[in-house]
């Protein structure tokens, strides 16, 4: 009842307010203070969310590529450490192109010049080397360039591994050539991983990355696989060559990975020379850089190239690695997390004049190997020279230690086979109840 | 049962305190002890004509707060209590009401009138009272004008307390009928019209039918205009809010009038008394209003419900409209600058000025420069001020290529006028302009900006010596820094501003400084400016920024060491610390977001912490409460799992916030730092969940904390859920229920406009980021199956979604991440079940091929684990 003197001083029929606003911004700044913080939590909800769900379907990590439309705000960078794995790039490529870290695929196709070479380098998968049966199997591997196949303003272009193009020309993809019959949309492209075989002059489709800007990224490797299929016979890219369609594409069979598909990967006859199988994880995401959800295993039945050749073919007698010198003079291999293979003493440095970010040779000196842990350790190395200028990254540790077991203990293709057999699961577990029993 | 009461009402308003202190006592115990007898005795009061005016007003006023009070869940425990009343005791007040509007007496008429709208507006929803209507529309034909008043005041007030949805249209039509022969000319009584005009402005809402047919619509808005030119000065002002109000309501009514309403519109403009005036340009601010909006959704989504077309009226009166808002720029007040409340002719038309160039651009600048180039040079301050105001009002609607020309030739002109006018009024509405200028002809997105790297030092240096000068001038200086600042955001480390960084920093910290900073709202423009410059800062100035960091922090511990204020300083201390506090939150943003400022940054963080709880623990106002709450909710996201150090001192600030039912943005602010805590603190958060949960639980199921604060509660959970995982468990027989009633009330909310929809759906987003946060956290414990039970039922949620179709995009993306989520966590034990709903088939389908983004990789991602838990 307190306000009771209150209420009856109030005018109970009060005039309508019409007041506007008067050399005042529509927005305080408190008001936008409070709206910046509101979404900046939804912002990081929305980050728990993507990070949880990216987690869950057992992806270890994955390029967070920004949408064309996402607003861009003036937040803080979202991505934690498991995130900047994925973008982290050599010193010597972020100094080469500054901006190429935040690119997403759209903006990527435009590149030109170094900058495309630098950003396409990253961005394929590269299946580490299979050291270790792996949990799950899939397909083959054939012989040849492997690229990234680009059709974007109607033209087609081929980039290698380190970024430079291969070729140049029209194709059936979308938007790949100026043609009528098949022009799609300016913005429409396609980012295909792909193996060149000279020998048929044929593009082996290995991966889709990017479909009719739809980027298929995120999406599983099941169902990019399924995708490829149907959309790549559909586009009139597997057709013979033509005028508009200078190389012809097609499917690298994919195989279930069972005993029957393996052993029909393993011993079939291919249109392609073989170099190996290739498997994937049937849930794993494109993702960029060198992953184990992809692993390349190889034997001499199925490659030409088991153990590593120089330029002119021949394998040499002692293993050679190629590593990335750093500033404290470290070696290191080109995993997203970098393992340190050696060391040149600071003397030697100054001497050679050999600069952090360098890609070096070396000749693996087999005495002073030693495997710790189930952990390589290459001891003493040899230096031979700079790597081919060619080369975008030092070998990766699987590479590196599939090379030596290659030499000195092969991961055979029964083991693969063994793996597989429903028996030996069976093996192994009851071997593991006794144990325990 | 009534009791005599007179004295103890008369008591009530005596000048003694301790009488009013004991009659007040007196009232709210008898109401206690027998509330029907108390209100028998309120209305015997009300409606006996020998009793002093002053216990009727009084004894109507305690009646008619028994009936009603503004928060919600207040009003409807009144209304049931009411209602719950014995008939006869409930006929009896009624009967006194009806029987006081003959009263003689005018007060205890009106206050009658006012009992009786806000019984109505409790019965008539329920169909009782029926024949109070008639009993209303008998009283217009008495003979006696007193009566008549009364009974078309209470027709007014009825439409007011009751939607147009209650009365029957047979019903609408003899109210209206009545109330607009009320208002006719031939009524010879001026109360009576009076009453009648009032009345109208509040039946308009009831005249949908009556405004579609051409007959009916002539007819009332012919007496409209008529009561506009009654001698009577209320009457012309309550006719011309009636205008105003047709003017928002039937809009696309009105094309036949328009030329009639000009010509009343502009013969009060320029000759009515003020009020009457103010009412005019209203009209025309108001049809503005209207037609910015719908042109903003032609320009938007055509397929938007963009249903009433746009008439253009503005656009075609624009020739007579202009010059008629140009005189009244003429007609300022001395010292308005320095009066925060006022509101004269002046100010409308150039408010009213700035919005037809909003409406229809280009077209209004040759009408503008004339009168600007004739007045802007002229020797009476008021044409000179009349002409920037001018030019001011126009900056915002027309091309920058119509304005870019112009503005360039004026830019120097300003700055100078700036420095050298002899007058303050001009000086504050030239800093105003230059605001303007930068505000929308500066910026990145700006094709041909008018700011120069040359030009820009010299506004610069006008605008620091301008910051000097009397309060409102400097004020608007500030203002106009802002937006100058604001222009180079995206412009990183090329910024010209780079060079002075320094300077305009020392500049805005001894504006704040000044020891007129009170006035003017000086001091809070000062900070607001400061925390631009903060956001707009590059990596070149962080290191200036970082070494503002203890400067604030000073000032913030200097006024926790004031010690017996009086009230004026303690509210001026609350104001500062308000405002000390929000530019600590943007230099937190700013510093504790980037990693080259961040390690050296969080340096501060145990002082920080130390100063925001210091403001807790001062009785302060919710506005401190919510900006140190919002600092502490950018501190723990800058400070990720170390945050757990401050917990404990925290903790109890925290859990006050979450019972600030009160000030519920505060309790809606404290949610969200909730979640800032669960994101930065993950599993660590463990320990105070108990505490968390029960306040948010307590908080969904009271009635009394505003509706607005529960969607983030629910978005809260699946905070919570996501940073403890499988721990979550214990809350989930509290949690689920809420979930699932809230999910079944909102699936099939019945939206009767936009705003409903609007917060239908943020609660729908807000309980589908429950379900993911939950979902997503159980995921890959050995407990998934725990979640198995709600399944059915979070999957016919999302059914209902789908088919109510009237979801908007974030409620559709989070909905099938829900899907996903669901699918993920549960695998193919929940295969059958996601089988058998439409999400997985239909729903999921229109996701995927939606335009939007967002929706798209969510829907995506919910492909990829549907097909899982499907195939197996």
């Amino acid at each position: 009842m307190q306000n009771l003197q209150r209420a009856l001083e109030a005018e109970w029929m009060a005039p309508h307010e019409l007041r506007r606003p008067y050399k005042r911004p529509a927005i305080s700044d408190q008001q936008r203070r409070r709206d910046i913080e509101l979404l900046r939590q939804s912002q990081q909800r929305s980050d728990s969310q993507n990070r949880a769900r990216r987690l869950a379907s057992s992806i270890l990590s994955l390029p967070d590529h920004a949408s064309p439309d996402t607003a861009h705000i003036d937040l803080p960078d979202v991505l934690d450490d498991d995130y900047d794995l994925v973008l982290e790039q050599s010193p010597e490529l972020r100094d080469a192109s500054p901006t190429a870290r935040d690119l997403d695929v759209v903006q990527a196709s435009k590149l030109k010049g170094s900058a495309a070479r630098h950003w396409f380098a990253r961005q394929l998968m590269l299946p580490e080397w299979m050291i270790d049966v792996p949990p799950n199997l899939d397909r083959d591997w054939p012989a040849g360039k492997r690229c990234f196949v680009v059709s974007s303003n109607g033209s087609t272009v081929s980039r290698l591994r380190n970024g430079s193009v291969l070729h140049h020309f029209p194709s059936f993809l979308p938007n790949g050539a100026r043609n009528k019959d098949i022009s799609a949309p300016s913005h429409v492209y396609c980012i295909l991983d792909c193996i060149y075989h000279e020998f048929d002059q044929t593009y082996y489709v290995i991966d889709m990355v990017c479909w009719r800007g739809y980027s298929l990224y995120n999406c599983s490797a099941e169902f990019r696989f399924f995708w490829l299929n149907s959309k790549l016979s559909e586009s009139g890219a597997c057709n013979p060559p033509s005028t508009y369609h200078r190389y012809r594409f097609s499917v690298v069979p994919i195989c279930d990975c069972n005993q029957i598909g393996l052993h029909k990967a393993y011993t079939g006859s291919f249109t392609f020379v073989k170099d190996g199988l290739l498997f994937y994880n049937r849930h794993a995401h494109y993702q960029t850089g060198n992953t184990p959800l992809a692993l390349v295993w190889k034997d001499d039945l199925c490659s030409q190239y088991v153990l590593d050749t120089d330029s002119k073919g021949h394998v040499p007698a002692q293993q050679q690695v190629v590593l990335e010198l750093q500033e404290d003079g470290n070696l290191m291999t080109s995993d997203d997390h970098p393992i340190v293979l050696g060391f040149l003493e600071r003397d030697f440095l100054q001497k050679s004049g050999l600069q952090a970010g360098n890609l070096l040779r070396f000749s693996v000196i087999d005495e002073c190997v030693k495997i710790v842990d189930g952990k390589l350790e290459l001891g003493d190395l040899q230096y031979i020279g700079k790597a081919n200028r060619a080369r975008a990254f030092a070998d990766s540790y699987s590479k590196v230690f599939f090379q030596y077991t290659a030499r000195h203990s092969p991961l055979r293709f029964h083991d693969l086979i063994a793996f597989l057999n429903p028996n030996y699961h069976e093996n192994a577990e009851n071997n593991d109840i006794e144990m325990i029993g | 049962m009534a009791v005599e009461i007179t004295q103890i009402l008369l008591n009530a308003q005596s000048i003694d305190a301790a009488t009013r202190k004991h009659a007040e006592e007196s009232l709210k115990q008898f109401q206690d002890q027998n509330f029907p007898s108390f209100l028998l005795s309120l209305s015997g009061e009300l409606a006996n004509n020998e009793k002093p005016v002053d216990s009727r007003k009084l004894a109507g006023l305690i009646l008619k707060n028994t009936l009603d009070a503004k928060e919600l869940h207040r009003k409807n425990e009144l209304a049931q209590r009411w209602l719950s009343l014995d008939a006869s005791v409930k006929a009896q007040v009624k009967g006194c009401m009806l029987q006081t509007l003959s009263s003689p007496v005018s007060d205890a008429r009106s206050t009658a009138s006012q009992v009786i709208a806000k019984i109505a507006g409790i019965e008539l929803p329920q169909k009782q009272w029926p024949e109070l209507i008639g009993i209303l529309l008998s009283n217009i034909h008495q003979l006696q004008s007193h009566v008549k008043q009364a009974t078309l005041e209470t027709l007014g007030y009825l439409c007011e307390e009751v939607s147009p949805e209650v009365a029957d249209q047979d019903q609408v039509n003899k109210i209206l009928t009545a109330v607009v022969q009320g208002m006719n000319a031939s009524e010879g009584n001026n109360d009576v019209r009076l009453a009648a005009t009032r009345a109208l402005y509040n039946a308009l809402g009831f005249a949908q039918a009556n405004f579609s047919n051409d007959m009916e619509r002539d007819y009332i808005m012919r007496v409209v205009c008529e009561a506009t030119m009654s001698p009577e000065v209320k009457i012309r002002q309550a006719a011309f809010e009636c205008l105003v109000a047709i003017s928002t309501t039937y809009y696309d009514k009105l094309a036949s009038y328009m030329q009639d309403i000009f010509s009343i519109t502009a013969k009060a403009v320029r000759e009515d008394e003020e009020p009457v005036a103010l009412q005019a340009i209203e009209f025309w601010s108001s049809i503005c209003d209207e037609e910015i909006d719908i042109l903003d959704e032609y320009g938007s989504d055509f397929t938007a419900d963009s249903d009433i077309p746009c008439f253009y009226f503005i656009k075609q009166a624009l020739p007579a409209l202009v010059p008629m808002l140009l005189e009244t720029l003429l007609k300022q007040e001395e010292g308005q600058d320095q009066d925060e409340g006022a509101w004269n002719i002046a100010m409308a038309g150039g408010t009213c000025l700035g919005l037809v160039a909003r409406t229809v651009s280009d077209d209004i600048v040759p009408l503008v420069m004339p009168f600007i180039e004739e007045n802007i040079t002229k020797p009476d301050w008021r044409q000179r001020e009349a002409a920037t105001y001018a030019f001011g009002s126009i900056l915002e609607g027309p091309s920058a290529e119509k304005l870019s020309p112009i503005v360039n030739v004026a830019l120097n002109f300003m700055l100078t006028a700036l420095m050298k006018d002899p007058n303050d009024h001009v000086k504050d509405t030239t800093a105003w302009t230059l605001g303007r200028i930068f505000e929308f002809m500066h910026g990145s997105n700006v094709e041909t900006p008018v700011i120069t790297r040359e030009n820009c030092h010299q506004i610069l240096t006008v605008l620091l010596q301008s910051m000097k000068d009397v309060p409102n001038v400097a004020e608007k200086a500030c203002g106009a820094l802002y937006f100058l600042v604001q222009g180079y955001e995206d412009a990183g480390s090329a910024s010209p501003l780079s060079p002075f960084f320094h300077d305009i920093i020392q500049a805005l910290l001894s504006v704040t400084h000044r020891d007129d900073a009170g006035e003017s709202r000086l001091r809070t423009a000062a900070y607001e400016s400061l925390n631009e410059v903060v956001r707009c800062s590059t990596e070149e100035t962080a290191p200036t920024v970082m070494q503002l960091v203890p400067v604030i922090m000073m000032e913030l511990h200097q006024t926790l060491e004031a010690q017996k204020l009086s009230m004026d300083e303690r509210e001026k201390q609350n104001e500062l610390q308000g405002l000390l506090c929000g530019c600590l939150q943007v230099i937190i943003q700013k510093l504790g977001s980037a990693e080259s400022t961040k390690y050296a940054f969080m340096q501060y963080a145990d002082q920080l912490m130390d100063l925001f709880l210091r403001v807790f623990a001062c009785r302060n106002n919710a506005t401190v409460h919510e900006e140190a709450m919002l600092a502490i909710g950018a501190l723990a996201y800058a400070a990720g799992q170390n945050f757990v150090k401050y917990m404990q001192g925290f903790y109890p600030y925290l859990e006050m916030g979450l019972q600030n039912f009160e000030e519920y943005q505060v309790c809606a602010i404290t949610v969200g730092v909730v979640g800032d805590i669960c994101r930065a603190l993950e599993e660590k958060i463990l320990p105070f969940c108990d505490g968390v949960m029960t306040h948010l639980l307590k908080n969904l199921s009271s009635n009394l904390l505003h509706r607005s604060v529960k969607p983030p509660i629910f978005s809260c959970f699946g905070d919570i859920a996501l940073a403890i995982g499988e721990n979550f468990e214990k809350y989930l027989i509290y949690a689920m229920p809420m979930l699932q009633s809230a999910a079944e009330l909102s699936a099939h909310a019945v939206t009767v406009d936009d705003e409903m929809l609007e917060y239908t759906n943020q609660l729908r987003n807000g309980i589908l980021e429950a379900y993911s946060g939950i979902f997503q956290g159980f995921k890959n414990s050995p407990k998934t199956q725990l979640l198995m039970p709600f399944a059915p039922h979070i999957l016919q949620f999302l059914d209902s979604l789908y088919n109510e179709k009237d979801m908007d995009d974030v409620v559709m993306k989070a909905a099938i991440g829900v899907l996903g989520d669901l699918a993920d966590t549960l695998g193919t034990n929940a295969g059958p079940l996601i089988n058998q709903s439409i999400s997985s088939k239909d729903f999921l389908e229109e996701c995927l091929s939606s335009d939007d983004h967002l929706i798209k990789e969510s829907a995506e991602w919910a492909k990829l684990a549907v097909t899982r838990a499907i195939s197996g």
